[in-house]
């Protein structure tokens, strides 16, 4: 049950540096990030209040919430400054070609 | 700090309720106090002209932290109580049912509230202000008339109150005494962009004019303005202002001007009495003087910056600030309190409500508006906190990325 599986989600070329973009993979709502090249996942909401970090922005490694500017560690989830206490869930993944990959699980 | 301390925090709003969790999370052990006088625990006051007020949201998920949480970090929360003496002598408060209560610090986050209209006919039935969910919940019931309501002030809560109240079925009128909208807080191009905005969605603007007097038996019936026009109206939203509650402190000797008088570490005039939020008047080195800041952002960072400083683990307190209004479909924002600058520079599309009005000063932002556009407010803040020069046409050149600028 607790297998990861991982979904097709996009293309490089489609998430230029310091973007973000909202997707959905195994019924979860996710954001996926270019921080420097390197691709990263995490929860698609921001845990203070359910707003959506996409319409957030990214500044070096880090994604601020558009609402209240909660920070969060885009490699880690890690909730950097309040009103955010909890962390965001990260999700792993993975580049093939041109394709960018979340790991969710089953 | 040791077991037996006593830390009392008076007010129960945002900034009390991040002094009392930031005492626990920078690891005090004592005993903390948090008092309030109103029935409910800490809750946000931004839906209350907006979310709460069109009932899309209730009274327990505006609250900053669930009841359990308090529990969870042992913070005893005093409701419905009203201190009425600070004992400093003695290092003791009094409540208004003759408690006394002993404190070792003392945290005053008792917040603001409205300042009164004094006109014949203001305590009719179907007049409010809007500072507390009973408020929104009074004022959420006289809508249900769908009438014609009088918004007396053309501010922040007035221009919030007017659109949720269109959006409400009502009819606003917004009555302004001075020549432009919100013209304490944003610059004459941004109230005339308000203008045409509230106009444009069909609110009715009066500038430049004030209420004579309002009418009725019992209930409000009419509002006579100040050139005479007679307006049959059942609502009035009164939002002229605030005035920081003061009383407790300046009673009691506290330095009381503009607001209770604190340092960059919150500390009042007594180094055992801490104070923040929209009561607190503190020294901003960014901008270069004192202010004292009614905002959500401030109420939060301030009462974390009190709460460290209770336990002498203080850092200078020293944010730009940042305010957001939300107005039908226009999310407005602001950073900075800019008293002068030598250029105004547009980046997005003002026709299509979707831009940022940047104020600069020898090349360096000093302030921004924005509309519809947080991001690039939000890098502006980094560009502003970080003293980077900026060229105008750069900054104007959507083309351009805002982080790029931070990189140069």
């Amino acid at each position: 049950m607790n297998e990861i599986e991982f979904h097709a989600v996009g293309k490089v070329a489609d998430l230029e540096e310091e973007e973000v973009m909202e997707i959905k993979a195994g019924g979860e709502e996710i954001c996926i990030y270019n921080v420097e090249g390197e691709f990263f996942a995490t929860h698609a909401i921001c845990t203070h209040e359910d707003i959506g970090l996409a319409d957030g922005f990214v500044e070096g490694d880090l994604i601020e919430c558009p609402l209240h500017a909660a920070c969060f560690e885009i490699k880690t989830g890690k909730a950097v400054n309040p009103p955010a206490e909890t962390d965001l869930k990260t999700y792993p993944v993975k580049v093939d070609g041109d394709s960018i990959y979340v790991g969710v699980k089953k | 700090m040791s077991k037996s301390h006593t830390f009392i925090i008076v007010g129960a709003s945002q900034a009390g309720g991040w002094v009392a969790k930031t005492l626990r999370k920078e690891g005090f052990d004592g005993k903390i106090l948090l008092i309030g006088e109103e029935p409910y625990l800490p809750y946000e006051r931004p839906p209350l002209s907006k979310d709460a007020l069109l009932g899309k949201t209730d009274l327990e998920s505006t609250f900053f932290w669930q009841p359990e949480s308090y529990k969870d970090d042992d913070i005893d929360v005093l409701l419905n109580t009203r201190v009425i003496e600070i004992k400093r002598d003695t290092q003791s408060i009094i409540c208004a049912n003759g408690d006394v209560l002993n404190y070792d610090k003392l945290a005053l986050t008792t917040g603001a509230r409205v300042r009164c209209i004094s006109i014949p006919g203001a305590d009719l039935l179907g007049v409010h202000y809007l500072r507390n969910m009973d408020d929104t919940l009074a004022i959420r019931k006289s809508a249900e008339k769908k009438d014609t309501a009088i918004i007396i002030g053309g501010g922040w809560i007035g221009l919030e109150c007017a659109a949720t109240l269109d959006l409400l079925g009502c009819k606003p009128i917004v009555v302004e005494a001075s020549q432009r909208l919100c013209g304490r807080a944003v610059t004459p191009n941004i109230s005339n962009w308000m203008l045409s905005f509230h106009l444009n969605k069909g609110v009715d603007v009066r500038l430049n004019m004030g209420v004579e007097r309002l009418e009725g038996d019992k209930f409000l019936q009419k509002a006579v303005l100040s050139d005479g026009t007679e307006i049959s109206c059942s609502i009035a939203v009164v939002g002229i202002g605030v005035t920081p509650n003061v009383e407790l402190a300046a009673d009691s000797g506290l330095e009381v001007d503009n607001g209770i008088v604190v340092d960059d570490l919150s500390r009042t005039s007594d180094p055992n009495i801490f104070a923040a939020g929209d009561v607190a008047n503190h020294p901003n080195q960014t901008l270069g003087r004192r202010i004292r800041l009614e905002s959500w952002e401030n109420a939060m960072n301030q009462g974390i910056n009190a709460g460290k400083a209770m336990l002498d683990k203080g850092e200078a307190y020293n944010e730009i600030p940042w305010f957001w209004s939300d107005q039908f479909d226009a999310n407005i924002q602001m950073i900075g309190l800019p008293t002068e600058w030598d250029e105004t520079v547009i980046r997005g599309n003002k026709s299509e409500n979707e831009f940022v009005e940047f104020y600069l000063k020898n090349k360096l932002i000093v302030g921004a508006i924005s509309i519809n556009s947080t991001r690039d407010l939000r890098f502006g803040k980094r560009l502003m906190q970080a003293e980077k020069k900026v060229q105008a046409t750069q900054l104007a050149n959507t083309d351009i990325k805002m982080q790029s600028l931070l990189k140069v």
